[in-house]
């Protein structure tokens, strides 16, 4: 056992070098334990109970029967559960462009000036800080169909915003995520930034001696250089995209007739307002699945020494 | 010479980030003035400043909304849950950065991972497992649930705070005859305040901000944090625009002031787990 913690152990007879020794084990352990024992009953064991409740037709209340794989069977013929597949993975791509391209854009400019750097990092994070229940609402405020935008732009001859963002079925899931971009995007310029400014200078220099363009520069300076952090958070994005819940619920509860329903919206219903826990379990259950399968994603990738 | 050369170019640079910045906070400065009009004002007007300042409108909003109940329920879930994960963050962040232990590896890997568990797939068992115990209807349950869930990312950042502080400090007091306790409270604890004020933000931020386990295991208004009750609340009185705008603002403004004053620690401790290489 090469691996015993605490320092000094020098000139100690050996008996007790030891016993400190196990205890040296023992002890990170008895530091970890109230962190380990809260996250074991909040966490984990609720996590193993569900993958047992998924195959039963509990109903919150009374005996839950074992009813084997029936859940997953449903699952497979029900239109609701790939409509909400489908929009997580819409959800996904939407993220996977759209911040990650402004969050690059704030960045770069960013990087290219000195005075005001700090205001607008600040201005950009605000809505990141604020909650969710009043990020909608501020939403709900602007887009309003009487007397948002839409309508007041409707008056001055613009008539294309003149919409029901979140009450139209074509629009409800889009409208949403520009929502919760809107209040995610500036997280990733701070991130993408301050990965800027680890890039090595002399690049930027030597890219500049040799006439490239702002656009070459990024390409084939700052993209490399930042790489780690890009790969991250793309692969943070992709997790966090098949969890969403927030904004969702909060702006259109999934609807109008499922239009913007993604899995935890799904699971969320069918739990606490229709009672099938045994099915919502196995519904959320997909949720962990590619929560998974991202993450082996992102540990296959740093084994191949893309060094994220 | 190269700078004489870039000068031109950093003209467009500032207007989008201008714009980027309107795009940012001006909905929020909109909700602010719209916060201080009537409903019909913000019908007529939407976008413009408010006619006559109503202030009155935070009163209103602060009574019926009840937010004297709210605001302290509020306060006693954040600061207890800060209070629970300071001690069981500090203790095993501590831990994690001084002892080298066989396990280390896996429990730094659950600390990272814990942090994107779908909440929705402990949620529902956790929710009749809290029933059973009478823990609904609870704010110390709830406590108990934030702590959880907020301690693998808090753990995470205080000992990225606790490996940059030089061992020679510890080891002094190890040799006057210190325990690991009295180590960690009278040497690691002063040294690093700065890490723990980090910690005390970005846990307490999620805190007021949580809504979906408040909005599913509290159900009593009386028990209510202000973002369930300010949801409630703008459903309620739905029509009523700059009364619900009011009491929006009610919720974000501390937030708002706290930010202003401590942006370098909260943007700092929001974005450590995502900075890489």
């Amino acid at each position: 056992m090469a691996t015993t913690s605490t320092p000094a152990y020098a000139g100690k007879p050996a008996k007790q070098v030891r016993r400190s020794r196990w205890r040296g084990n023992l002890k990170p352990w008895l530091f970890m334990a109230p962190l380990l024992l809260l996250n074991f009953v909040v966490i984990i064991i609720p996590s193993i109970l569900s993958v047992r409740y998924a195959f039963t037709d509990w109903s919150g209340m009374g005996p839950a029967n074992y009813v084997g794989l029936a859940n997953f069977q449903e699952m497979l013929s029900d239109r609701f559960y790939f409509k909400a597949i489908w929009n997580n993975v819409r959800w996904t791509l939407v993220f996977l462009t759209v911040p990650v391209g402004m969050g690059l854009l704030g960045a770069t400019l960013l990087a290219s000036i000195k005075r005001g750097q700090m205001l607008f990092r600040t201005l950009f994070f605000v809505p990141y800080v604020l909650a969710s229940v009043v990020n909608t609402y501020i939403w709900k405020l602007v887009l309003n169909p009487v007397f948002g935008v839409g309508p007041w732009l409707a008056e001055r001859g613009i008539p294309w915003l003149d919409v029901r963002f979140f009450g139209t079925a074509a629009t409800s899931l889009y409208a949403v995520a520009f929502v919760d971009n809107w209040h995610f995007w500036g997280f990733l310029v701070v991130l993408y930034l301050a990965a800027m400014q680890g890039v090595d200078a002399q690049l930027y220099e030597a890219a500049r001696m040799e006439g490239a363009t702002r656009l070459q520069e990024f390409w084939n300076v700052t993209v490399p250089g930042i790489r780690p952090t890009l790969v991250f958070t793309l692969v943070m994005i992709m997790v966090w995209s098949f969890l969403v819940f927030d904004y969702i619920y909060l702006l259109t509860q999934g609807g109008p007739a499922h239009s913007s329903e993604v899995l935890a919206t799904l699971t969320y219903s069918t739990a606490f307002f229709s009672f099938r826990v045994g099915y919502a379990t196995a519904i959320s259950l997909t949720m962990t699945l590619f929560s998974i399968l991202f993450i082996s994603l992102f540990a296959i990738l740093r084994r191949i020494g893309w060094e994220v | 010479m190269f700078r004489s050369k870039r000068t031109p170019s950093r003209i467009p640079s500032y207007l989008i980030l201008t714009l980027l910045s309107v795009f940012a906070v001006g909905p929020v400065l909109l909700l602010a003035l719209n916060s201080l009009k009537t409903t019909n004002e913000i019908r007529a007007n939407p976008f413009g400043l408010p006619q006559d300042w109503l202030f009155g409108n935070y009163l209103s909003a602060w009574v019926q909304g009840a937010f004297s109940t709210t605001m302290v329920n509020t306060l006693i879930l954040t600061g207890g849950t800060i209070s629970v994960v300071v001690v069981i963050g500090g203790l095993a962040a501590f831990a994690l950065a001084r002892f080298r232990f066989p396990g280390a590896d896996i429990l730094s890997f659950y600390l990272l991972v814990g942090t994107s568990v779908p909440a929705l797939v402990f949620m529902v068992p956790l929710y009749f497992m809290w029933a059973q115990v009478g823990l609904i209807n609870n704010l110390f349950g709830l406590i108990i649930i934030y702590a959880a869930l907020n301690s693998p990312f808090a753990t995470y950042l205080l000992r990225s705070f606790l490996i940059s502080i030089p061992a020679d400090y510890e080891e002094a007091a190890r040799i006057d005859g210190a325990s690991d306790l009295q180590v960690l409270t009278q040497v690691i604890l002063p040294l690093s305040w700065p890490g723990f004020m980090t910690m005390v933000l970005v846990v307490g931020l999620g805190v007021w901000n949580e809504f979906l386990f408040a909005v599913t295991f509290l159900q009593r208004p009386e028990l209510k944090p202000i973002s369930t009750s300010v949801l409630a609340f703008q459903s309620r009185y739905q029509r009523d625009w700059g009364l619900t705008s009011a009491a929006s603002m009610l919720m974000v403004l501390p937030i708002i002031v706290l930010f202003l004053f401590l942006q370098r620690q909260f943007i700092e401790g929001l974005t450590r787990g995502g900075l890489k290489g």
